[in-house]
């Protein structure tokens, strides 16, 4: 066992609003070892973007990592002033965008786009730049890169968008890419497509990712550990098939139950009731509570993350223990 | 843990939406400033005669022996000229407040006749769709490509001078921001239930339009109506400057300004400088109120 | 694009008409065309055959016809102050008026982008608060005080500038310009700061909102996460993005300036159309007034329609678009 690539402890990112304070991520930790994808799984609103957000150090103000740690390789990104983290963005920390139309400029070619991100952490000519953005746009399966360098990013689909944008991510092999949602907005045909070059990317190049989802089957084909956050707090985590297979968490529980399939055919849908609650006004202990069907008067009282069976953590005190009860 | 995440600002729900409003709008320290400024400045000018030391208009009380004395020269009459006397020996001071006066009402009146015949049409435009609509559309646009300066010459060169004809100029270049401001919202508001309620119940077209319509396209109907009021004192007062503006007899703060400019070159800053300190705190007081309005009002914005 | 273009310039077309037609109801039907067109020291035998030759005596629409003939040959009258062609002189004092505009327009962008690139990046800070306070100063201030208040500060007390007329010219495509000669850009640096004032309050206002609106953009956001440095990100991947509208608003408002340089023309004496206009409507010179009219009446239809057409060439995406509606 080596070291994992990265290892978030207790990350506290906050929002100080003119409403309150916004805590967005609360107390979130994990690791992603080298070489694995880890799938970072939650609703709308959970974090999870902003915990990717705040590992790559683009959390904007009113928000601030306020408290915990990241160490990525041995370091600690939250204590790295802009100039030692801007060195790592794009460099050895990769991000991918959720929306491939809006994450490329409009007005720039892209081969400006990509040359720009080449040069901003290697001193080559631009000549050389250029042969290495054709070089990764080859590797991601865009035909013809040569004259695609050229052409503007609206002369793409969306699903060669996100081909470029994975390009631009790959230019300097990165040891860690955070992906956020980067199928959601894409074809099922192409979302597989891009999957299986994203795996095999990872297991030739010893890349990490963390994968950020609200696509459970996605997290199934992809990942290896998954994290499941509410509310700004991982609620559950363990190795992918574990976790999907016997949920702990009733959150997960529910979150598997809402996934339309095959094998429940005419059955009506299973849906969680309610909303995900406002970071404003959380209620006192489980933020699940209320939408919980397991939820008790000891739920009032803050639940704390713990191994409830060996290698499996769930933040819930009437965990699903009991295989019958599993989907 | 999480009793700490109890919000700061506890939502009092009681409140009524006219006092959300105003305590929203006095959120802003500067506009309600503006807000002071500019209804000093409507008292000055409504209780002109009463305030002033001299009545401007009146020749008898002129004396030209006071022309162009310096701020703070005693005159003849025996009061002191505060910001000096122009040509005609005239107290600038009581010249200004009667000329806010003049800027005030042709101002006001224009954006409001305005007001009146672009809601109007733009309600219309809006209620009955079709080549009503694109009829009355195509002549804001027209009017809205050429910039208000042009058509206000344009028309006063035809009209001739006179404060009725300024007000003609200024209803006619500013209707058509009222027509398209309320004929977008009415546009949005007409696809809602209650104008489909209304409908259903058989109301008379003019009551669903003003009863029903109208106040619902009044909060973006006021802010541009504030911004106009500026904009039409402005105008005035350059077209005034020019010269095609309200007539000798009766000055407003532009003809006032335009009066001093050939004594500026010899020094005599006070019978131009003055006059345009006036105008300039009327207008940004009245723009202050409009822009802090525009942020209340404005339910995009509204976080 | 083809089509497009026909249509657009169809539309114009449309425009020029529309407008000749309320120049013409103006000075036709609303005012005297008798007092209008001819000159006020004529006597009644003069009057009547004036009438005559005017084609007066016809029926409106006739009287229309007649024109728009005579103004599609270039003839919109006569000066009776300067006995000259309306046109001509028009013609004459446009280089004045564009020289001012165009001054003012590259003013407008040499200050207000970056001051907006600065109000737009530090939105909290305190300078841009004054920033954005001087813009709101530069709507409301009056133009014509601020020209006045010009010229007492920097040609009165100070003596630094001259206050009035266009100085020295030099020539250049056989015609007149201020700006060959240092002295006539002494003379145009007041007038053009002064025409520029308001537009720098727009573009300052138009950089702002585009800068805060961009900054929000996925792609500013991806391209921080490349690593790139904060000046690149600003320069290249905002600015680009906002110069596009700013330009565009900018051309299109060079219409508005000219326009508007009447003001400024009359406070500086500044021989350009603007002047010239104000002067003929002050002593009723109509045939140069209907010529001022139709000419900028034209100009403006030309500027809207050439920076439509640029507009949809430079960016494609709206080529695209305009395509599919």
């Amino acid at each position: 066992m080596t070291a994992p690539t990265l290892e978030v402890r207790n990350l506290q990112t906050y929002f100080f609003t003119r409403a309150g304070v916004v805590k967005a991520v609360d107390g979130v930790s994990f690791s992603v070892g080298r070489g694995k994808v880890m799938g970072l799984v939650g609703e709308s609103g959970s974090g999870k973007t902003v915990t990717g957000f705040s590992i790559i150090g683009l959390v904007d103000p009113p928000g601030r990592i306020a408290g915990g740690s990241i160490l990525f390789q041995g370091r600690d990104l939250a204590k790295l002033s802009e100039e030692e983290m801007r060195d790592l963005r794009g460099n050895r920390i990769a991000m991918i965008f959720q929306d491939p139309m809006m994450t490329l400029n409009p007005v720039l070619r892209i081969d400006t786009q990509m040359i720009e991100t080449v040069k901003a952490h290697k001193k080559v000519s631009t000549e050389e730049a250029r042969q290495r953005a054709r070089d990764t746009l080859g590797m991601v399966g865009i035909p013809s890169p040569d004259e695609r360098l050229k052409a503007y990013p609206h002369q793409f689909s969306g699903g060669m968008r996100q081909r470029v944008a994975i390009a631009i991510a790959l230019l300097h092999e990165p040891q860690l890419i955070v992906a956020d949602e980067p199928t959601t907005a894409l074809d099922v045909t192409i979302q597989g497509q891009i999957l299986a070059e994203v795996q095999k990317l990872c297991a030739t190049t010893g890349t990490s990712m963390i994968w950020i989802t609200h696509d459970l089957s996605v997290v199934a084909g992809l990942a290896d550990d998954i994290a499941v956050m509410y509310a700004g707090r991982i609620v559950e985590k363990g190795a992918v098939s574990e976790v999907l297979d016997k949920p702990l968490h009733p959150y997960t529980h529910g979150l598997i139950g809402s996934v339309p399939s095959r094998n429940k055919r005419g059955e009506a849908l299973r849906q969680i009731p309610g909303m995900t609650p406002s970071l404003l006004n959380l209620p006192l202990g489980c933020a699940f509570r209320a939408r919980c069907p397991r939820a008790s008067e000891a739920c009032i009282a803050e639940p704390i993350m713990a191994e409830i069976l060996p290698g499996r953590e769930a933040r819930c005190i009437h965990p699903h223990l009991d295989a019958s009860e599993a989907a | 843990m999480s009793d700490a995440v109890i919000p700061a600002k506890i939502a009092d729900k009681v409140e009524t939406p006219f006092r959300r409003f105003v305590s929203e709008f006095a959120e802003s320290k500067v506009a309600l400033g503006g807000l002071v400024v500019f209804i000093i400045i409507a008292l000055l000018a409504i209780f002109a005669p009463w305030i002033t030391p001299q009545n401007p208009y009146d020749l008898a009380e002129l004396d030209i022996m006071d022309g162009r004395m310096e701020p703070g020269t005693v005159g003849g009459a025996g009061f002191t000229f505060l910001l000096g006397t122009d040509d005609q020996g005239r107290d600038m001071l009581s010249g200004i407040i009667y000329g806010l006066r003049i800027s005030l009402i042709v101002g006001a009146g224009s954006a409001l006749i305005a007001c009146l015949i672009g809601a109007s049409l733009g309600l219309l435009a809006a209620y009955a769709g079709g080549r009503t609509d694109s009829v009355i559309m195509r002549l804001v646009d027209l009017q809205l490509s050429f910039p208000t300066i042009l058509a206000a010459l344009m028309i006063l060169a035809f009209l001739g001078k006179g404060i009725m004809n300024v007000v003609i100029a200024l209803v006619l270049v500013e209707w058509a921001y009222y027509a398209r401001t309320v004929r977008g919202t009415a546009l949005v508001e007409r696809r809602r239930e209650y104008i489909e309620a209304a409908q259903c119940l058989a109301l008379p077209t003019h009551r669903i339009l003003f009863r029903h319509l109208l106040p619902n396209c009044l909060p973006p109907l006021i802010v541009v109506g504030t911004m106009q009021v500026a904009r039409a004192i402005a105008l005035e007062a350059t077209l005034s400057f020019l010269g095609l503006g309200v007539p000798i007899t009766e000055p407003s703060l532009g003809l006032l300004i335009a009066n001093g400019y050939e004594y500026m070159l010899s020094g005599k800053y006070w019978i131009s400088f003055y006059p345009g300190i006036a105008l300039l705190i009327t207008i940004v007081s009245i723009n202050l109120v409009g822009d802090q309005l525009r942020d209340v009002l404005n339910p995009r914005l509204k976080k | 694009m083809t089509v497009y273009l026909v249509r657009r310039i169809l539309q114009a077309l449309l425009v020029v008409l529309a407008m000749s037609l309320i120049v013409f109801i103006g000075v036709y039907a609303i005012g005297d065309p008798v007092e209008i067109l001819i000159s006020p020291d004529a006597d009644q035998i003069e009057r009547e055959r004036a009438v005559q030759a005017l084609g007066l005596d016809l029926p409106l629409w006739q009287q229309y016809a007649v024109f728009l003939t005579k103004a599609l040959q270039g003839d919109l009258g006569r000066s009776f102050v300067y006995n000259e062609p309306a046109l001509k002189l028009i013609l004459q004092r446009m280089p004045a008026t564009l020289e001012l505009a165009f001054g003012a327009t590259i003013i407008a962008l040499i200050i207000g982008l970056p001051l907006g690139l600065y109000a737009g990046l530090r939105p909290e800070g305190r300078f841009s608060r004054v920033i954005m306070a001087g813009s709101i100063l530069g709507f409301s201030l009056p133009t014509f005080w601020v020209g006045l208040m010009l010229i007492m500060v920097f040609a009165v007390y100070l003596g630094w500038l001259p206050s009035t007329g266009r100085g020295d010219t030099g020539t250049l495509l056989g015609l007149q310009w201020s700006f060959l000669t240092w002295d006539g850009i002494r003379h145009m640096t007041m007038p053009a700061i002064n025409l520029a004032l308001f537009k720098i309050s727009l573009v300052i206002r138009l950089t702002r909102a585009g800068v805060r609106e961009t900054m929000l953009m996925d792609y500013v956001k991806f391209a921080r996460a490349k690593g790139l440095s904060p000046a690149r990100v600003t320069f290249v991947h905002v600015f680009k993005n906002i110069l596009i509208p700013v330009v565009t608003v900018v051309g299109l408002e060079l219409g508005s300036t000219i326009a508007f340089s009447v003001v400024t023309e009359s406070v500086f004496a500044w021989p350009g159309m603007g002047k010239l206009i104000i002067d003929s409507i002050n002593v009723l010179d109509r045939p140069v007034i209907v010529a001022y009219l139709m000419m900028i009446v034209l100009m403006f239809i030309a500027i809207n329609l050439i920076v439509d057409l640029t507009y949809s060439m430079l960016d494609p995406r709206v080529r695209l678009e305009s395509k599919g509606t």
